[in-house]
């Protein structure tokens, strides 16, 4: 019987560059900023990294094909190196290559980086592009927020939520994620915004506006991983170790089978029910400290509150308006700007957010830290559709809790 | 054994282009626009050619025709999207008809229509299986061009054999004359037409009675014993004339849907014959004729048939299904007739592979699922494992055709990101009652429209991407509102 990941692997050092229209960067620059960073946290030489994972999802819009160009940017040492794609969820799959290894006993000390260069297309929004010679002949014309969107209309219809009442809702999660940005200095959007400016903004995918959609940036995190052992060897106290890596695929039934309503995610709660039980964790809402969603649009965030088994279903709502999510409420949700603001590299998203827990965890987030010591953080990646996608839920807390 | 029309279905798109609009924006360039500024015309979708709206017709035909004894499909246009690759091909695939068929295009003449049906019923009377005519035009016209008033989109259907006919063929008689009115030259989009006093007397007037003289005498049929006289040509007055001309009476030339969709070229002969035969009754006779370098001229005479026919749109029914488009700027982009801005999103490339099509051509272009033959669940696509959870069972899916079954919206959005040359591009999930469900683009969604989750849904045939580079354009099915006629259908 498998025993699971909690506790056999702790993080060492992490990284992450600013996120934002880096016009003047190459991801080979981005990928240096957050290595560097993640280096001298981890007080490791190059020469100790025995394997690395590189994560990036839109590959043939920057670096291409394979795991050569992380190699190449890092003068690896010719050891192994793997490219890893899985939608949204690329760099949590990245982390979990890093982490797996080191628990297998293959390696010692391994790295996980993901980056992303997304604003050299011309364009705002993620790049038009072709899904596959087969899915071009039958799938819609559908966006990503425009395939988002339809939890609006289907979680409104299941639960009766008025389009008015939900659209307040998603304000709600998209000023405090802008609110939670402008703490950030390595957050893409830092300007606060306000309710109505949300709720007037121009139309992208109804009823997703311009504000209930996260940025597209340019950026690069970066995690290394280590055993508790090496760790303290390296002279490392209050270990941050990961406690879940879970993750979860569509396989149809959501796309091709009618027993999928349209309003939650059926890989979210498989993977969260599966993480909390990897985790040790039987109440979430008491339990979790602190999370990071994939907050891609304001709907995925309010949706996912429920499919992580934080809010009760059709609750999510009223807990978004009460502030439980906010940077002072009772689980603070995307306290450092999230997708939203913090930005949304593809493949660097999943390590952000880690980064972002093991920071709070070691009281190092500046003026965003939580003051109530965090012990559990939670991150979640979203890939695809909600309709046919990825899911990946990592859970990170301190060593022994 | 007596040959004549089994069944007729037409099809006519849902925006109705307002003819005001047109002569608005023209005004400045040629006032002389406004006398034909009167009523409105039939305008097809960014996405329908004369291929899908062939479909549509021959869907209407077919109703309730068991579609395994068509032997042939023949169509008829002059604005086919394929120069080479079979047209009627294209629309017998998307009918689900098996291949053990003839197909056949009519092209090169506003007669196409009205020849392709004196053929196919010629070769009825050798005894074949029922015969699938179909015939549509989307034509392209000049900006303020008096064409780009007075023409409309439509396509019209009928299945034509022996046996249980609505309309027995009385006779048929051609003439054929070199009478160029006007032309489209190879690799010409646009017509190219002469004088329309001279047209009128030298060509309408003469070649045109010439030809229905010849097919009453042949026939033995008095003028004023002809009910309905369908004559398709826009100019006004001149089916009256010919009527005069030959003796018909009055009251028996045609309605030629000047006023609420426009001349459908080569097919407007038929989608007025398709009409005529929705508003007939036993013992009617219906005379039609054409115009294009010569004429041909049909007479049929209505059957107790027809009143055991099943119920369908027809012309009338898809010309009440209508929205009036007060904006001339989208006919433009819509017919290419515009530089508009599409943004760099536009420029995805839109390859099709055709060995990818080919492969899944079932799925693609007639929209062939799958139903597992253990468990029961239909499925869109087909696929090797069942999708059902519970069952998962390998090589069990037995075709399963979804193009005729109603859904109902789960989800649904209006995107303004996506590249679309209708923006917003409307899609949701659609459910079908009898299982099976799709992400599925939306289509003739208008500002009237108001989409609910629950929402009734029927798929229709439509250009699923433009490859512009290479010319080619993929098909696959969108689903519309059903509209109440078509609930529970």
């Amino acid at each position: 019987m498998a025993s699971g990941i909690k506790d056999k692997v702790a993080i060492l050092g992490m990284g992450c560059s600013r996120f934002g229209e880096r016009w003047n960067d190459n991801a080979e620059d981005l990928m240096i900023e957050a290595y560097v960073e993640a280096l001298a946290d981890a007080g490791i030489e190059k020469s100790q990294i025995e394997a690395a994972w590189l994560a990036t999802a839109i590959e043939e819009e920057h670096v291409g094909k394979s795991a050569v160009p992380l190699s190449m940017a890092l003068r690896l040492p010719n050891i192994p190196v793997t490219r890893v794609e899985n939608y949204c969820a690329s760099g949590s799959e990245a982390f979990r290559g890093a982490v797996y290894a080191v628990a297998s006993g293959a390696c010692d000390i391994a790295l996980a980086l993901g980056v992303e260069k997304l604003k050299d297309t011309g364009y705002g929004g993620l790049p038009q592009r072709n899904r596959g010679s087969v899915n071009d002949l039958f799938w819609a014309n559908a966006s990503a927020p425009g395939s988002f969107a339809q939890l609006a209309s289907a979680y409104s219809a299941k639960h009766g939520v008025s389009k008015e009442d939900m659209k307040r809702a998603m304000a709600h999660i998209s000023v405090k994620s802008h609110d939670n940005g402008s703490r950030n200095p390595k957050a893409h959007l830092r300007n606060k915004i306000n309710e109505d400016r949300v709720m007037n903004a121009p139309m992208i995918a109804e009823p997703l506006g311009l504000f209930d959609c996260c940025g597209v940036s340019d950026g690069s995190a970066c995690a290394i991983v280590t055993t508790p052992e090496i760790a303290r060897s390296l002279g490392k106290t209050d270990l941050i170790t990961v406690k879940a890596l879970q993750l979860s695929a569509s396989n149809g039934t959501e796309s091709q089978h009618n027993s999928w309503d349209g309003s939650y995610f059926v890989t979210t709660r498989a993977a969260a029910n599966r993480a909390y039980k990897e985790a040790g964790i039987t109440k979430p809402r008491d339990q979790i400290s602190m999370f990071e969603v994939h907050d891609c649009f304001s709907i995925t965030e309010l949706v996912t509150m429920e499919d992580l088994y934080i809010s009760d279903e059709g609750k999510a709502v009223k807990d978004v308006m009460d502030g439980f999510y906010d940077a002072d409420g009772k689980v603070p949700c995307q306290i450092d700007g999230g997708l939203k603001c913090f930005g949304h590299p593809i493949g660097a998203s999943g390590l952000r957010m880690i980064y972002e827990m093991y920071l709070q965890m070691q009281g190092r987030a500046g003026e965003r830290q939580r003051s109530e010591e965090p012990v559990f953080g939670m991150t979640h990646n979203l890939g695809g559709f909600p309709h046919q996608n990825v899911c990946s839920i990592t859970i990170v807390g301190k060593e022994g809790a | 054994m007596e040959v004549g029309i089994l069944a007729y279905g037409g099809y006519i798109p849902q925006s109705r282009l307002q003819r005001s609009e047109i002569a608005k924006a023209h005004a400045w360039f040629n006032p002389g626009l406004k006398g034909l500024a009167k009523g409105e015309r039939a305008m097809a979708n960014w996405d329908e050619d004369s291929v899908t709206m062939a479909v549509e017709a021959a869907r209407d035909c077919l109703a309730d025709s068991d579609r395994d004894q068509v032997s042939a499909v023949y169509m008829a246009s002059t604005t086919f999207p394929f120069t080479d690759r079979q047209n009627a091909g294209i629309v017998a695939d998307a009918l689900n008809l098996k291949s053990s068929l003839q197909t056949l295009d009519f092209a090169s003449s506003q007669r196409a229509g009205t020849a392709s049906l004196s053929v196919a019923l010629q070769v009825a009377k050798g005894g074949s299986g029922p015969i699938l005519f179909t015939a549509a035009e989307k034509r392209k016209t000049r900006a303020a061009s008096p064409l780009e008033m007075t023409s409309g989109d439509g396509a019209a259907a009928f299945l034509v054999g022996q046996g249980k006919v609505i309309a027995r063929l009385l006779g048929s008689h051609t003439e054929a004359v070199d009478f160029v009115d006007h032309f489209r030259g190879e690799n010409e989009d646009f017509d190219y037409s002469w004088e329309e006093r001279w047209i009128r007397d030298e060509g309408y007037l003469k070649i045109v009675p010439a030809a229905i003289s010849a097919l009453l005498n042949e026939t033995g049929v008095k003028p004023e014993d002809i009910t309905t006289f369908c004559f398709p040509v826009a100019a006004r007055g001149v089916a009256g004339a010919i009527a005069k001309k030959i003796g018909l009476p009055e009251s028996a030339v045609a309605d030629n849907l000047q006023e609420n969709c426009g001349e459908t070229g080569t097919a407007h002969s038929v989608v007025m014959l398709a009409l005529a035969l929705q508003n007939s009754k036993p013992g009617d006779k219906i005379l039609v004729a054409s115009f294009g370098q010569g004429s041909d001229a049909l007479l049929f005479e209505v059957t107790e048939e027809i009143k055991t026919l099943s119920p369908r749109r027809g012309v009338s029914g898809y010309l009440a299904r209508r929205y009036p488009e007060t904006n001339y700027s989208k006919f433009l982009a819509f017919h290419d007739l515009v530089n508009l801005e599409r943004g760099i999103r536009a420029e995805t490339d839109k390859k099709t592979g055709l060995t990818t099509l080919y492969r899944n051509k079932g799925m693609a272009q007639a929209m062939v699922g799958g139903k597992c033959s253990q468990c029961g669940t239909a499925q869109f696509p087909k696929s090797n494992m069942c999708v059902n959870e519970n069952c998962g069972a390998i090589g069990t899916q037995e075709d399963y055709p979804f193009a005729e079954r109603i859904s109902k919206v789960n989800s649904f959005t209006a995107d303004r990101l996506t590249y679309s040359p209708d923006p917003p591009a409307y899609y949701g999930m659609i459910q079908f009652e009898e299982g099976g469900r799709l992400m599925s683009d939306f289509t003739d969604i208008s500002p009237e429209t108001d989409i609910k989750v629950g929402m009734p849904m029927r798929m229709m045939f439509r250009i699923k991407d433009y490859d512009n580079k290479r010319g080619f354009r993929r098909y696959f099915w969108k689903a519309a509102p059903a509209g109440a006629s078509n609930k529970g259908e």
